[in-house]
């Protein structure tokens, strides 16, 4: 079988032709060790099985970092993947300068290539005359005019590589001059190379590639370590990086040679049949971007996204809530009593539901994010975003992640994709934990309806619940803007990244296009978070149902012998409950409780609320239900349910005869949740996204201090200032 | 003159980049290189970012940057 590498600029219609070629036989991985994506698929091309690789949409193939890296290591077959026989290049006609900027770099490292130029379409409504063959005599290699969502010239592309691969040829050499000195450092660097056995044909590239690749990464940063630069590349590394100081503008001088051929190429291969007129995007940028304009377009836009993953999921998550009910309610008929059916319906079918139950707010976030950006918008919100974040040291693409993570931190994580920096998803991806999500919700209500006169006006206006929830929020964006100002700092030290933004014509978005993306995050979300966390939360429901055999006190065994038939329901269930929150008291969970309360003590916990600390790891809401059991009044339990908040008020500490709750615990329990990380789906998803377990657990570690530090401040400094 | 002080509409050649930082080279790879033309199309407000069209696209960069780039119309 051979292999085919799409190469192109971000936005050349590269995935589109991808699609065409494989239809869905394609798969969504990650690159090994980075945190790009790798899309691979199956096709037919002229008559022979072929694998096809989508290439990360790049402007360049210098590497300053090792996610930049990965398109020359598949080009080079330094992945996994085995060397393509054949690149095809996708180019956009409609703007040829840039994109032959990448294709000269590609091909002069020598590859059998082909080139598709795509969007012929758009050029030619825009008045270009795009002529295929002068570029073909230019550059050596077959070019092929395509409209890739209409497989327009599909049949002659695919016929073209059929060819290239028959009889592989090497392009025409690089055709653009630096000066005398540059030039002899380029030639001494491809003499070491051929020296060391690479191929004549593509030394010359190859020593340009490593002499700008050397020459640009980022002083200080330890990432250009991390090139795979094995064989004859490696060996000559260190020679190149010497011989560069000679030369320091280097990088400098190729790419400036480069464009100036490109724009010869492009001026020889196109005219224009009628002189440049404001076009459908100009008038939209007049508006979109429009110093008032443009920012009330945007709050509008986020609003609306807000508003869709925070109130329309839930009614579907309503639905899948109720559904998984129903099937346990099914298995629960079904099957005979024991730990086998609690396993398979609280432990697996419960974790499934713990699952699907996301897929709602991932869909309709993707859905949203496709459309964004396929229309040209998501670049157009990052410009407008841009100064604001950029005083947090983000970039303009890590706000609507961000914002996402007051609905949801799974699908808010899986966004930051659209980041390109590593070191800056990294961070987002760090911080959006602390965004104050929705399953935090139900805790506060409970908390603030409990424990503080929550109907109580303060200055007329305002409720005193209503402001503790406020407060809770801004202090919510107050860490979560300080941890990414920190975290920038210290352990992912980097520069405030550019704003180096393409801003696509606005196009309408492809409805097909739209779906694909929506089913394959769903697909990936499912397929590589979904185990993790289905695991988690059977972990986490056997600690709380472990050991089974239990010693029940004898007043609690006695109430229960006297049962009978005659008793009425209400004590029932009350005696059922009291069995039942002895039962937890006792399993494993509760012993933890036991074991940390020490530790949460100094924070105003007891170790009932320990147990509930540890429970809301399968989700945060949990906690909630979980006190409900621990304090016997059923699992039926939610943040609404006067008994369960009768209860809390009661509840004292059996050897002083206190209150447990007084409204300052609740205010450190607050604290506490919005800053641990207790959400082993986020945990799921921070692995899936950062591929792998170090950053979630270094998460997992800091929030948790974060948590009891906060906690610790508010309630012992609560007692200080003489609060109870 | 630098690119920041140019007009907003107004059609200059890029004379001079300062190359010295990573971000510059990355913009000289999106076309800002010596001898590209460029032209302001829209300003963010409050020192935002600038819309720029070069080489038939359009790019967004910061004002800090384009200090480093000098322009003549
Ligand atoms: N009119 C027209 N639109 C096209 C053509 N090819 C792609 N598009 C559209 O251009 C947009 C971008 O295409 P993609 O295939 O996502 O581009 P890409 O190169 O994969 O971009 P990245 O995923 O960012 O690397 C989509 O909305 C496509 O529908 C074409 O030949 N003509």
């Amino acid at each position: 079988m051979f292999v085919v590498a799409l190469a192109g600029n971000p936005n050349s219609g590269k995935t589109t032709l991808f699609n065409q070629l494989t239809g869905l036989n394609q798969r969504v991985g990650n690159y090994p060790g980075v945190t790009v994506e790798r899309r691979a698929g199956a096709a037919t091309i002229a008559g022979k099985p072929a694998q096809i690789i989508d290439l990360p949409g790049t402007y360049s193939l210098i590497s300053r970092s090792r996610d930049e890296a990965i398109a020359f290591e598949v080009l080079t077959g330094r992945t996994n993947d085995p060397k393509p026989n054949v690149v095809v290049l996708v180019i956009d006609a409609s703007n040829l300068e840039r994109n032959l900027y990448l294709a000269l770099s590609v091909l002069e490292i020598g590859l059998p290539a082909v080139v598709a130029l795509n969007m012929m379409d758009v050029a030619e409504a825009s008045g270009l005359v795009v002529e295929p063959k002068k570029i073909e005599e230019v550059l050596g290699v077959e070019v092929v005019p395509i409209v890739a969502p209409s497989r327009r010239g599909l049949p002659e592309l695919e016929a073209a590589v059929a060819r290239t691969l028959a009889e592989p040829h090497a392009p025409k050499a690089r055709s653009w001059q630096l000066g005398a000195n540059a030039e002899s450092v380029i030639g001494d660097i491809k003499e070491a190379l051929i020296a060391r056995g690479s191929p004549p044909a593509s030394a010359d590239g190859e020593a340009v590639w490593l002499l700008s690749s050397v020459g640009t990464s980022e002083k200080g940063r330890a990432d250009e370590e991390h090139l795979i630069l094995d064989g004859p590349l490696g060996e000559v590394a260190e020679l190149a990086k010497k011989t560069l100081v000679n030369e320091p503008d280097f990088s400098a001088q190729v790419i400036a040679a480069r464009y100036q051929r490109t724009r010869e190429i492009s001026a020889q291969s196109t005219q224009r049949s009628r002189p440049v007129e404001r076009d459908l995007t100009d008038r939209l940028d007049n508006v979109l971007l429009h110093p008032l304009g443009g920012p009330l377009v945007f709050f509008a836009v986020m609003a609306v996204l807000f508003q869709s993953i925070f109130a329309w999921a839930e009614p579907l998550m309503g639905l899948i809530e109720s559904g998984v009910g129903l099937v346990q309610e099914q298995v629960a008929v079904l099957l005979p009593e024991g730990a086998l059916r609690d396993l398979l319906i609280d432990g697996a079918i419960g974790g499934a539901g713990n699952v699907i139950v996301f897929v709602p707010q991932i869909g309709i976030l993707f859905a949203f994010l496709a459309i964004l950006e396929d229309s040209g918008y998501l670049a157009r919100a990052a410009f407008i975003s841009d100064r604001l974040m950029a005083r947090i040291g983000l970039h303009g693409r890590a706000f609507v992640p961000l914002l996402s993570g007051f609905a949801c931190a799974i699908p808010a994580v899986m966004a930051t994709r659209v980041i390109e920096s590593r070191r800056d998803r990294l961070v987002t991806i760090l911080v959006t934990p602390l965004v104050s999500c929705s399953a935090r919700l139900p805790v506060y209500t409970l908390i603030i309806a409990s424990l503080f006169a929550s109907d109580e006006r303060v200055l007329g206006v305002f409720s005193k619940g209503g402001l503790l929830m406020l407060s809770m929020y801004g202090l919510s964006i107050l860490v979560t803007i300080g941890a990414a100002f920190v975290l920038k700092r210290t352990l992912l030290k980097s520069p405030t990244p550019p704003l180096v933004l393409e801003l696509p014509p606005y196009r309408i978005p492809a409805l097909s296009s739209v779906v694909r993306r929506v089913v394959e995050r769903c697909v990936v979300f499912i397929r590589d978070a979904g185990t993790v966390i289905m695991l988690l939360s059977i972990v986490l429901w056997a600690l709380l149902y472990f050991p089974r055999e239990v010693e029940l006190p004898p007043a609690l065994l006695a109430q229960q012998a006297a049962l009978s038939n005659e008793t009425p329901e209400e004590q029932r269930t009350a005696v059922e409950a009291e069995v039942r929150a002895e039962r937890l008291r006792q399993s494993i969970a509760g012993r933890i409780g036991h074991t940390i309360e020490p530790l949460i003590a100094p924070l105003g916990f007891d170790w009932k609320i320990g147990i509930g600390l540890l429970a809301s790891f399968a989700a945060r809401e949990v906690f909630v239900s979980t006190m409900g059991l621990v304090y016997g009044v059923g699992d039926a339990a939610d943040e609404e349910s006067a008994p369960l908040r009768e209860r809390i008020q009661a509840e004292r500490h059996p050897d002083t005869g206190l209150p447990v709750y007084t409204p300052l615990v609740g205010l450190a329990l607050m604290v506490f949740f919005l800053l641990a990380a207790q959400c082993v789906s986020t945990v799921a998803i921070v692995r899936r996204e950062t591929n792998s377990w170090r950053w979630p657990a270094f998460m997992v570690a800091s929030m948790t201090v974060m948590a009891w530090v906060g906690a610790f401040v508010v309630y012992q400094g609560g007692r200080l200032l003489g609060f109870q | 003159m630098t690119l920041d002080r140019l007009a907003s509409g107004l059609d200059a050649r890029i004379t001079v980049v300062d190359s010295s930082s990573p971000v510059m080279l990355r913009l000289m790879e999106m076309g800002l290189v010596p001898g590209a033309s460029v032209r302001i199309e829209k300003r963010a407000p409050f020192g935002g970012p600038l819309e720029l069209r070069v080489g038939g696209y359009l790019l967004s960069i910061r004002l800090d940057e384009a200090k480093k780039l000098t322009v003549e119309t």
